[in-house]
């Protein structure tokens, strides 16, 4: 029995010792500290990836700070955030509600939706790349005019289209907690509201929204801080353009080290991507509580 | 930019050498004969070359066993990083392939290549093989760093002969010619020009021809020479004016920016009789021949060379696209292994047989002498004739994102699709590429 008591809470958290986590904590350090260190210094030096790098002091800082490219790519990516989780966000919400439902064609639904989970990404990409040529995607083969325009050659479609097939990508993965989410609230709560008379979308508002509150938390996180690493998908589809339309900050840092050979400034645009994803989670562990979670189980 | 090699290297094949490509996935290098670690180091490409490359290798050993050669075959895209990779660290092969132009001049001014001048000047035979259009685009500093190993792949303009013969006209001599055909195709419901506008490189074609119709190839080599104020050449400010010209009066089928050439779908729209011609690179041929062999063989593709501008400074035979992919031979090899590259690229690489296993391929070597051994080959009227322009061209461009650095490349590819799109005004684009060059 004292041991059951003791556990949780009393007496400070005593966790696995630090030995335990040392060959984690040494992996870390190998494969992750060390090369953003070296990232770091490499973001003051100009190389090309041939010769030694030459020390260049902040010059990468001060081309990344005022060229147009990268502070568009900056600008683009926050947008593409702020859209990606207006668009995934409800449409995951209200589908992980209604896939949660205990009937059986609810169930065959789900397995058919979670399908495009299964896709890696680039497949993706190519299947969307295709299905939208003008020439020969599914608008020309079924003589639909509507669907056969310039999905990825016209800059503001383009950036629409990115979305749209992203959001396909991952709107069933966001189901999935949401569904886990909805099926976590006990049904005590439901019948209660029931009693002092909720109907569904009373019940929806009051019971399962507030329920689900740290779900939500969740999901946004790996929703904003996923938008930083979106790379494969737009690199297939569109490789940034037209123009510069979809070159997100990732794909800018790819294009700036391995396709213009600017190891230099593509260090810096990768030193700020590193920062906008640790300011971005700290800032909604903060934000929304994250780190004073409980269970809102009931009777726990 | 890399894209495009990837899908040059894949064009150059046609069937046989697909299956190749296919198999050879993954980044790492496969020996052909022979176990790792035996002989000198060559590092190449998948892809067309790759056949003759095995045979030459397999003959040169039996020949030399003291002085084996070891081949190993490499993807394009993974291959540019692992080459760039291995070579900054003092690990690279003794012969590596390479692109010439601004690449090559990359590793150059790094101190990476052996300078090839006095060997080829020391032996006139082997420098009067080649021609020197071709010879010339792995010149840095006017000394030779590379010789070719493979065909030219000039860019030319495909065109569908039967919708020409629907409308009733022939292929453009002249740029008026080519902007009335526009007019009297779309009248006739056919898109006048296919284009892979998606992958970009695309774009740098009519760029690349008009600024050399317009002004001639000095306009060029002011820009490669970073002289001030070069992109606002009064030639290149025209060239891209004439691009907005034929965009914006239809030139180009609907969508063009939606389309991918490394899919080879604007061909596609050619031989699927959408639209009536395609400026492509001489590597569209076994693509069509591959995809539509009937459409080949019942004479409907035509080729034609680039239209003339009136009052133009350049020659009507100059040629832009890819001369040849080259060899180059590294400066960190031991002597020996120097010795043994020298000989194997004079000896073993472009003989007798290594051109009769290029022609086979459907390649054109940039070898002289070579019109009767073309005229007997299969589809010789196509061979021929790209041997011919090339070796009467008196300026052969390599394609200017290869020319350039990589960081100019990809700068001067994003703001050319911007021109196309209309998104910037041929006066933005020059004053927008002057600023890169800065």
């Amino acid at each position: 029995m004292s041991l059951i008591a003791k556990a949780p809470g009393a007496g400070g958290r005593r966790g696995p010792s630090f030995a335990m986590a040392a060959p984690a904590l040494a992996l870390f350090a190998l494969f992750a500290l060390a090369p953003m260190a070296i990232v770091v210094y490499l973001g003051l030096t100009k190389w090309d990836g041939l010769a030694t790098p030459a020390w260049a002091g902040a010059a990468n800082w001060r081309t990344a700070l005022t060229s147009g490219v990268t502070r568009h790519a900056v600008w683009l990516t926050l947008k593409f955030m702020a859209i990606s989780w207006l668009v995934q966000t409800p449409v995951s919400l209200l589908l992980g509600v209604f896939v949660a439902g205990r009937q059986r064609y609810r169930a065959v639904l789900a397995v058919l939706y979670f399908i495009p989970l299964l896709i890696s990404s680039a497949a993706v990409a190519i299947i969307f790349k295709n299905l939208l040529d003008p020439n020969f995607g599914l608008g020309a083969a079924l003589h639909l005019s509507w669907l056969s325009r310039d999905w990825l050659g016209d800059p503001d479609l383009a950036f629409a289209t990115i979305v749209f097939v992203i959001a396909w990508q991952f709107v069933p993965f966001h189901t999935l907690l949401y569904q886990a989410g909805v099926r976590q609230i006990p049904a005590s709560l439901y019948e209660a509201s029931a009693i002092d008379g909720a109907g569904r979308v009373a019940q929806f508002r009051y019971v399962t929204l507030p329920q689900l509150r740290y779900t939500i938390v969740t999901s946004s996180t790996l929703m904003l801080v996923g938008s930083l690493t979106y790379f494969d998908l737009v690199f297939v589809m569109t490789g940034g353009g037209p123009g510069y339309a979809t070159r997100l900050l990732p794909l800018d840092m790819y294009i700036t080290g391995f396709q213009s050979t600017q190891m230099g400034l593509a260090s810096v645009v990768s030193v700020i991507l590193v920062a906008a994803g640790l300011v971005l989670s700290l800032g909604i562990v903060r934000f929304s509580g994250f780190s004073r979670m409980r269970s809102r189980q009931a009777g726990a | 930019m890399a894209p495009r090699n990837t899908h040059r290297a894949f064009f150059s094949t046609g069937a046989a050498a697909l299956a190749l490509t296919l198999t050879a996935c993954g980044s790492s290098g496969r020996t052909v004969a022979g176990g790792p670690g035996g002989g000198t180091l060559v590092w190449a490409l998948t892809g067309g070359t790759e056949t003759t490359l095995t045979s030459s290798q397999q003959a040169w050993n039996k020949a030399n066993p003291k002085n084996a050669v070891n081949v190993q075959f490499f993807q394009n895209d993974p291959y540019k990083q692992k080459l760039r990779t291995a070579i900054g660290a003092g690990n690279g092969p003794a012969i590596f392939e390479n692109f010439g132009g601004g690449t090559l001049k990359d590793y150059v001014d790094a101190g990476k290549v052996a300078d090839l001048t006095p060997e080829l000047d020391k032996d006139a035979a082997w420098k009067g093989r080649f021609f020197p259009s071709v010879l010339k685009v792995a010149e840095v500093n006017g000394k030779n760093y590379a010789i070719p190993i493979n065909g030219v792949q000039p860019v030319v303009l495909f065109y569908n002969k039967d919708l020409f013969a629907k409308v009733g006209a022939q292929p453009p001599k002249t740029w008026d010619d080519l902007l009335a055909l526009v007019h009297r195709f779309k009248a006739a419901g056919i898109a006048p020009l296919s284009m892979g506008g998606a992958s970009k490189w695309p774009d740098l074609m009519w760029l690349e021809y008009l600024t050399d119709r317009v002004g001639g190839p000095q306009v060029f080599a002011n820009i490669a020479a970073r002289k001030p104020g070069a992109w606002s050449d009064p030639a290149v400010l025209k060239a891209a004016t004439m691009i907005r010209q034929l965009v914006d009066a239809g030139g180009f089928a609907k969508g063009f920016q939606s389309v991918n050439a490394d899919t080879n779908q604007a061909e596609a729209q050619l031989f699927t009789g959408k639209a009536a011609m395609d400026l492509m690179g001489s590597w569209a041929y076994p693509v069509i021949l591959t995809n539509a062999p009937s459409f080949v063989k019942s004479g409907k593709l035509g080729w034609a060379p680039f239209p003339t501008v009136a009052g133009g400074k350049g020659a009507p035979a100059d040629l832009v696209g890819n001369p040849a992919n080259f060899f180059a031979v590294s400066a960190q090899a031991s002597a020996g292994a120097r010795t043994t590259a020298v000989n194997y690229l004079k000896k073993g690489v472009l003989n007798d047989a290594y051109i009769g296993d290029l022609i086979k391929a459907g390649e054109v070597p940039p070898v002289n002498g070579l019109e009767g051994r073309l005229a007997s080959a299969p589809n010789s009227g196509w061979l021929t004739y790209v041997y011919g322009m090339t070796k009467s061209a008196g300026s052969f461009q390599l394609s200017w994102d290869q020319a350039l650095s990589s960081a100019m490349g990809d700068t001067l590819l994003t703001n050319l699709d911007r021109l196309f799109g209309g998104q910037l005004s041929p006066a933005q684009f020059c004053a927008a590429m002057d600023k890169a060059a800065e």
